[in-house]
């Protein structure tokens, strides 16, 4: 070994050591975080705030199903008591007796300070005659059964009034006592997480939690029974089912496809020493790569290390050169054109930095830095090691086979005019479904979760408009208040139909201002005595009945306003929990809205009517998310910005190649099979009905970055042909091509959407830009005749 | 549910399904009785106008109301009550839709079976249905097919809870008064009057 070699090697030794370290200390994380973007526009931080820290991220719904409705329900209640004694849930709802009768007695108990009828004139003795009269009536009506057990104690029918604005939103059904689809054939629970939306391990503690709980409900059951399934959907399980797919793709994705490469190199090179070495590069570029990652962005994403299992594929290219093309001065004849090849690389990955998805900018970082690393190993460590290795095998006879391959080819290559004719006919036929245009399509569950989350959420009789109308204040109190303010705006739509309903926080636990002023509403015992018994005038009813009523209202006068606290363990906590968000920046009342009937949707009139409602008091700070909207438009821009990406990328690489070659001709030459490849690709994966995602757009920019690695050594081939061995350098070609195929086509397989796209974009991709720059490579026989320019 | 309840509704199914008790029930019925279901699940519609007085406790005198009631074979019962509110009450396909004034209640027979009682006793009383009335009650008939009287006793336990009898009498296949005895002591009585047009 040379001095200078010595000298590389050790400061490659440091080197791995330091990026071992940060990679040892660096922070993981495997959340869905990755898949939501960095929002530009004030409507969508509130939609990626919902997303991300949301009521909706403590929610998970279960479902029972399979076995006898009774089976059902008895494992449906037991669950319920068994989480509801455990602190890691805030509410579990799922209709039961035990429910039921804990709600109706905190909105007994608290029915003075709970319901919207509570004005002073309605308990004047003509406000309390009408009241009564009203009551009256109603026990003589089917709902006469359930007003009738508290008519002594409320006999202006309080109670009844706070359930009709609770129940604005039907109910789920209900079979054998507890909640059900429509059908009854499953039982359904809503459990609601304390655990931040962003802390996956708790959430994973507490589906372990569900899981245990039913298991134990089923053992309960007298044998014989038919057991019946737990079903489960919900953001936390959402996120706690990602990050394990994410970790158990990585090592699945990671391991599968350096043991091919590793196999493809052994059956190329028949040297385990050849192969030892051509790994060092790659392992120490994904090490700087993660190395970088964690020092860049201050974490590493799980799905950065999916993605940069592509690396294995590009950074053993390098030492493929370097042992397959067996020049005797690798640092003057092939490594100017690895080093373009890798600077046009970095061109592309480059372009991914500023992508508003976090995955992608983390996977350009890593990719830039693994690659230098691996190309300048390749270049400056790995000859020293190799220089004491037996010769590899010469490759010599696969190189000429492959010439004489592409020359009988050769002239079939007028027909590839029809291949871009022929993509762009395929892109022109399929143009109206084109682009996915669902946000979902980012989301690394797959399509038979988001089935049953639709079933459980239609059984849970979700129905929600998609409109939001969200307001803040610095504390609860205020935010309270708003969202009182807001609930009067919306209610006179909801009486013009425009609006099916709302739901507010205020309804379940209202400021203390209106409680207290709902509390004013009675007058003190003696005067309440008083117009009582001048209402009762006319009445079928004696005083001496509704004393209870006389002695709970006395109380209710004076009683301390209702709390959280006092809604603990109830449906009303569940409620108020979801609607009513805390956070550093003050707090949020969220009032979702509902579409009138089943239509779901609101008419574009009626929007504009409920957007002029909840802007209509500019001191209120109210807003309206349009959810479904914001999140197309939301996509739409991520994919707008994705392609523009994409567009630069290309462009820095034809800047960068026109800089270098000096001429447009032979830019031309690199640039044209590469474009060729893009098309046919898009071509094909739109032929066979996908529809083109963010990745696949990114995968693109990918066959140009990658691919001009290989156009490049045939346009070094036509420029100067007494360089290197024309057969050799196919050769090598061929393996390093195999080996990107290999990587990204391995990713193809990965059950996480994201990967597939990319892997099943680029892997067909980096071959066909193999296959179409020999093709249209300049004729080694002409350019030899006029020798090297 | 109550532990006892949880394991009486499975047996009261197992009960009912089974061919023997079914048999047994029927067989146990008089003549007259079949006479008179297959009467009246011969009628396909009907509408009446009637009266009812709700007997309370606590009040000093009966609640009363007025209105009239419509009938189409086999599921849809209509009580519209017009004094002393408006009020409608339309059962159809096993589905309640209750209005008063401006408020609409929707309910699923299966999801309430509170009022269960209050609904299927006068529905299946009407639509000749034996099944259904045997389903919650055990009916005890009385009388001729031209003064015929039935009673309904619950059978089932969420009935039993809140009702202790249902009375129901009728000449052929026209039904007189429908007497609802809670087990607070509260009734009710409704009071059938004059066919109206269709």
């Amino acid at each position: 070994m040379t001095g200078s070699a010595r000298a590389a090697t050790t400061v490659w030794a440091l080197f791995t050591v330091l990026c071992g370290a940060l990679v040892a200390r660096a922070t993981y994380t495997a959340d869905l975080s990755a898949f939501l973007p960095r929002a530009p526009s004030a409507a969508q931080r509130l939609l990626v705030e919902q997303l991300r820290a949301g009521p909706a991220v403590h929610l998970l719904l279960l479902g029972i199903t399979g076995g006898d409705a009774t089976t059902r329900a008895g494992v449906s209640a037991a669950v319920a008591a068994q989480l509801r004694s455990d602190p890691a849930f805030s509410a579990v709802s799922n209709g039961d007796a035990a429910q039921l009768a804990r709600d109706r007695e905190v909105i007994f108990a608290h029915r003075y300070q709970l319901s919207p009828q509570m004005q002073p004139a309605r308990f004047t003795a003509a406000g309390l005659h009408a009241a009564l009269s009203d009551s009256l009536d109603a026990l003589a009506s089917p709902e006469g059964l359930l007003l009738k057990p508290l008519f002594v104690r409320d006999p202006t029918g309080e109670t009844l009034a706070i359930l009709d604005t609770f129940s604005s939103a039907q109910p789920p059904h209900s079979t054998a006592g507890v909640w059900s689809s429509a059908d009854g054939s499953r039982a359904l629970l809503l459990v609601q997480l304390r655990a931040a939306g962003s802390d996956t391990d708790a959430q994973q503690r507490a589906c372990a939690t569900i899981r245990r709980a039913f298991a134990a409900a089923l053992a309960q059951l007298p044998p014989g029974t038919v057991a019946p399934r737990l079903l489960m959907t919900g953001p936390p399980l959402q996120a706690v089912e990602a990050r394990a797919t994410i970790r158990r793709e990585v090592l699945r994705l990671s391991i599968l496809s350096t043991l091919l490469i590793a196999l493809l190199l052994l059956i190329v090179y028949r040297s385990a020493a050849a192969l030892l070495l051509t790994l060092v590069p790659m392992m120490t570029g994904a090490l700087a790569g993660i190395a970088a990652v964690a020092l860049g962005f201050g974490y590493v994403h799980g799905i950065t290390l999916a993605f940069g299992v592509t690396l294995i594929g590009e950074a053993v290219d390098y030492s493929i050169y370097l042992f397959i093309q067996r020049s005797n001065d690798f640092a003057h004849s092939v490594w100017p054109t690895v080093r373009l090849g890798m600077f046009t690389s970095i061109c592309g990955f480059a372009a991914l930095l500023p992508s508003g998805f976090t995955g992608l900018a983390q996977l350009g970082l890593y990719s830039i830095a693994g690659l230098i690393v691996a190309a300048a190993v390749t270049r400056f460590v790995l000859p020293g090691w190799a220089m004491g290795m037996h010769p590899l095998r010469d490759l010599n006879g696969l190189g000429l086979r492959l010439l004489r391959i592409v020359s009988v080819l050769r002239p079939a290559r007028a027909l590839l005019v029809l291949v871009p004719l022929a993509a762009l006919a395929v892109l022109y036929l399929h143009r109206g479904a084109l682009w996915s245009r669902e946000l979902s399509a980012l989301s690394p569950t797959p399509q038979s979760y988001a089935r049953l989350d639709d079933q459980l959420r239609a059984d849970a009789g979700a129905t929600e408009s998609g409109y939001l109308a969200i307001v803040s204040g610095a504390d609860r109190e205020a935010a309270l208040t708003s969202a009182q303010a807001l609930e009067a705006r919306l209610s006179p739509l909801v009486d013009a139909g425009v609006i099916g309903g709302f739901d507010s926080p205020a309804r379940y636990l209202p400021a203390r201002a209106l409680q207290q002023a709902r509390q004013r509403s009675l007058p003190p015992a003696a005067e309440l005595r008083a117009r009582l018994d001048a209402a009762l005038a006319g009445l079928p009813l004696r005083a001496s009945v509704l004393e209870p009523f006389l002695h709970d209202a006395e109380q209710a006068r004076t009683a301390a306003p209702l709390s959280e606290a006092d809604l603990s363990g109830t449906s009303l906590a569940a409620a108020t929990g979801a609607l009513l968000v805390g956070g550093a920046q003050g707090w949020s009342a969220l009032l979702p809205v509902t579409a009138i009937a089943t239509g779901g949707e609101l008419s574009p009139a009626a929007a504009a009517r409920l957007q002029a409602a909840v802007s209509a008091d500019p001191a209120l700070h109210a807003s309206l998310l349009d959810l479904k909207g914001e999140a197309d438009r939301l996509y739409s821009g991520y994919l707008a910005d994705a392609v523009r990406l994409a567009v630069i990328g290309f462009g820095a690489i034809v800047v960068l190649l026109l800089c270098v070659l000096r001429s447009p001709l032979r830019v031309a030459r690199v640039v044209a099979p590469l474009a060729l490849a893009v098309l046919t690709v898009g071509a094909l994966l739109v032929g066979a009905g996908e529809r083109l995602s963010i990745l696949h757009v990114v995968g693109m920019l990918l066959i140009v970055a990658v691919g001009s690695n290989y156009a490049l050594f045939f346009d070094r081939r036509g420029a100067q042909p007494q360089q290197g061995s024309a057969a050799l350098t196919l050769a090598s070609l061929l393996t390093a091509n195999l080996a990107t195929v290999l990587a990204f086509g391995v990713l193809a397989f990965s059950r996480v959407p994201v990967l597939a796209d990319l892997g099943s974009t680029v892997a067909p991709g980096a071959f066909l830009a193999l296959l179409f720059s020999a093709l249209l490579a300049p004729d080694p026989h002409a350019a030899a005749g006029h020798g090297a320019r | 549910m109550s532990p006892r309840a949880a394991l009486a509704v499975p047996l009261l199914v197992l009960a009912l399904l089974s061919p023997a008790a079914r048999l047994r029930a029927e067989t146990s019925d008089p003549a007259a009785f079949a006479e008179l279901l297959q009467l009246l699940a011969a009628r396909q519609h009907g509408h009446v106008s009637f009266t009812e007085e709700h007997f309370f406790k606590m009040l000093e005198r009966p609640l009363e109301s007025s209105g009239e009631l419509l009938y189409e074979a086999p599921d849809h019962l209509e009580k519209r009550t017009l004094a002393p509110q408006p009020e409608t009450l339309v059962l159809d396909h096993g589905v309640v839709t209750a209005r008063r004034g401006q408020r609409v209640r929707v309910l699923a027979l299966r999801d309430y079976p509170q009022i269960v009682p209050f609904v299927e006793s006068v529905r299946a009383t009407l639509a000749g249905d034996r099944a259904a009335l045997g389903r919650y009650f055990r009916p005890q008939f009385s009388g001729t097919l031209a003064d015929w009287s039935l009673l309904l006793l619950p059978a089932d336990p969420t009935v039993s809870r809140s009702v202790r009898e249902i009375h129901i009498t009728g000449a052929r296949e026209r039904i007189a008064t429908v007497e609802i005895s809670l087990t607070d002591g509260d009734r009710s009585v409704l009071t059938v009057g004059p066919d109206l047009a269709p």
